[in-house]
């Protein structure tokens, strides 16, 4: 009887063996036994005809709220022309592992989102120069945002309103790299904003760390006048609140009665240099034909809100529509510097839990600590960086 | 019959010694793919500057001069100490108390083992969102919250930790217990031994063999805990000193690694694996001087 149980053991354990590295011999083949067509760099059209279908297309994607939208706008492209197209959603904090695994495996996804500029600087020799593709030649004008949701929600000040001081700071000439260091120059601006928003909340400051407050749902619910928030919520918003609008970050900037909307993405799209030419082919054909199909873009505008491309739908994000009349009104559009953030996570924990020590206790030394994450964070988060 | 056994028995080693791969096997590759191969490439990769492993780029003792270097490192190794020496003196103690108090005889002492080993089955993560919410819920009451404080997640993580690791240690301390002889507890009373001096001279000397394997449990447990670590405070309040150096108050050492290791920096991946090799032979070099330690003070029955 034990003889009995033991081989059978043995021949669970051989099979799950033989399983695990049948799967990955597989692959492999499948992809070799066709030739990639390297020469075909130019601009085309994806064809109808599903028999010429090449490549592969595997979008890793991080927004959790787009993903049934991508999902059926994948199907759609499958149907149309043959083209595999696996799209797969790692939420905002768990991306960058996922995206560290699957870039590893010879499956690689052929489009990843990097982030912001740092992100791009990071996975520079993973990402296709667009320079001359047909991508290039669709892209049209600098973005409207469509970003990054995470979780919680510190991402308002310490990403978002955080900018502010960035902004002020670039003195009227954007950033084209991270600066090594901060002045932080217009840190009592930022606190003149951020005391109103914690001061005259719904919720007492010194309870703010624990979280676990529905914003949104305090906005929609009339509950609260003001919310932190971007275009992307525009969507989530217009049934219950039409006429919500929204307004510039004024915080006592000499000149700010010109002031416009903040503008930026963290959606830099990235196509994997290291698939084959095929896939990497097969990906722009794909990416070009979501933003040029009347019936794919529609579907990706309104769930982003807006996209930077020439042929795309038009937006109907009352929001978007806001920031434009803005810049029409001759105000200056307040760029994402927030973009340049050194180290991006480990630099809004440190803000993060500088600003809960201010929230329980409104003292000059716990904004003195603020100050410091904030300055001198940039500094250290730097040198981690480029060090 | 006497002929008979005996030629089945060589029957049992002859076929032993024709199949014996085809049982061990499947035993060694697992180890190999699983185990042995991993740990080589780690301690390579740790010399290594990488983005993906398959680009990986030998670059000498780079990664361990920043891992040293690192002061939320070293930050991290002392905390990680501390809450070692604290929660392996707790959990043992209470869990041998425990486990003592389980064998007197005392009425539905089977249900109160599997209650208190329950705890056990749920996992790390889900343990500290769900303790992180009762902190918060009693902190609040007192506006504040388990971030806020360094003292706060520091106990916080130590009464998670007793409450999820004390049921498992009672068990192994309860199969000690009923194997002490019950003629030498008999001999001890007879001799006119107190109570207090048949624990300490007979019943502990006696399952000192549970001892040894709970102290190692725990120190390398405690050592090696990141789910719980993550879960409740992910290394909050954190502090950032003049010069902008943050420190993660309440960041352990498996903690302090992945976060390394999820740096935007070119040599974030081979810091973390350097730390990762210098953690392990810690953790090794730790378990197996405790061991040595306690294996001594074991009596032979």
């Amino acid at each position: 009887m034990k003889k009995v149980l033991a081989l059978v053991l043995a021949l669970v354990m051989a099979l799950a063996l033989v399983a695990c590295g049948g799967n990955d011999s597989k692959t492999p083949a499948d992809d070799g036994s066709k030739t990639p067509s390297t020469d075909n760099q130019t601009p085309s059209t994806p064809s109808n005809d599903s028999s010429a279908a090449s490549g592969r297309v595997y979008w890793l994607n991080f927004k959790p709220e787009s993903d049934e939208v991508l999902q059926n706008v994948g199907k759609l492209y499958t149907e149309k022309t043959g083209v595999p197209v696996k799209v797969v959603t790692a939420a905002s904090g768990t991306y960058s592992q996922t995206l560290n695994a699957e870039m590893g495996k010879s499956e690689a996804p052929t489009i990843f989102v990097v982030g912001n500029q740092a992100g791009v600087r990071d996975w520079t020799d993973y990402a296709l120069d667009l320079k001359g593709t047909a991508i290039e030649a669709e892209l049209g004008f600098d973005a409207f945002t469509s970003c990054d949701m995470d979780g919680s929600s510190n991402w308002r000040f310490v990403g978002h309103m955080a900018n502010l001081e960035y902004y002020y700071e670039q003195e009227g000439t954007p950033w084209t790299e991270c600066p090594p260091t901060l002045t932080g120059k217009y840190m009592d601006n930022f606190k003149n904003l951020y005391d109103l928003c914690i001061n005259n909340s719904l919720t007492a400051p010194t309870d703010l760390s624990v979280g676990g407050h529905d914003a949104s749902e305090e906005f929609r619910s009339g509950k609260a006048a003001f919310q932190v928030q971007g275009s992307w919520e525009y969507d989530g918003m217009k049934e219950q609140v039409p006429n919500a609008t929204m307004i510039p970050y004024y915080c006592g900037v000499a000149g700010e009665e010109k002031a416009g909307l903040n503008c930026g993405t963290e959606n830099c799209w990235a196509i994997n240099a290291k698939v084959s030419a095929e896939d990497q082919q097969a990906t722009m054909d794909f990416m070009v034909w979501c933003v040029t199909d009347p019936e794919a873009s529609r579907m990706l505008v309104d769930t982003f809100g807006v996209m930077p491309y020439k042929n795309a739908a038009e937006s109907t994000n009352a929001f978007l529509a806001d920031a434009n009349e803005y810049s029409n009104n001759g105000c200056y559009v307040m760029n994402w510097a927030t973009n340049f953030q050194p180290n991006v996570d480990e630099y809004r924990a440190a803000l993060t839990s500088a600003l809960n020590a201010y929230n329980a206790d409104q003292s000059d030394a716990n904004w003195e600590g603020v100050r410091t994450a904030f300055v001198d964070g940039w500094a250290a988060q730097y040198q981690v960086v480029n060090g | 019959m006497k002929q008979k056994k005996i030629s089945g028995l060589n029957m049992i080693q002859a076929s032993t010694r024709r199949w014996w791969p085809l049982f061990l096997g499947p035993v060694v590759a697992a180890f190999i793919i699983g185990f042995v191969w991993p740990f080589i490439q780690g301690i390579y990769l740790s010399f290594c500057q990488f983005k993906l492993i398959a680009d990986a780029k030998p670059i000498g003792i780079g990664n361990y001069v920043r891992a040293f270097k690192d002061a939320s490192f070293t930050h991290a190794f002392w905390y990680t100490t501390l809450y070692t020496v604290v929660s392996l003196v707790l959990i043992n103690v209470l869990a041998f108390a425990v486990a003592y108090a389980l064998t007197q005889n005392i009425k539905g002492s089977n249900l109160f083992r599997t209650v208190f080993f329950m705890p056990n089955l749920i996992g790390g993560i889900v343990l500290g969102h769900i303790w992180s919410m009762i902190f918060d819920g009693i902190l609040s009451k007192f506006s504040t919250s388990i971030v806020m404080d360094s003292k706060y997640g520091f106990w916080g993580l130590v009464i998670l930790m007793c409450w999820q690791q004390i049921g498992y240690m009672m068990i192994i301390y309860i199969a000690g217990l009923q194997a002490v002889p019950e003629d030498m507890i008999e001999a001890a009373r007879i001799d006119g031994a107190t109570k207090a001096q048949t624990l300490f001279k007979v019943t502990i000397p006696n399952v000192m063999p549970s001892i040894t394997i709970c102290m190692f449990l725990s120190l390398t447990n405690g050592f090696k805990l990141f789910d719980q670590n993550l879960a409740l405070t992910a290394g909050q309040p954190i502090l950032t000193q003049p010069g902008g150096t943050a420190i993660k108050t309440t960041e352990m050492l498996a903690l302090n690694i992945f976060t390394t290791y999820n740096n935007s920096s070119a040599n974030a991946h081979g810091t973390a694996q350097a730390k990762a090799v210098i953690f392990f032979i810690l953790v090794a070099g730790l378990g197996l001087a405790q061991l040595a330690y306690t294996r001594k003070k074991e009596v032979q029955q």
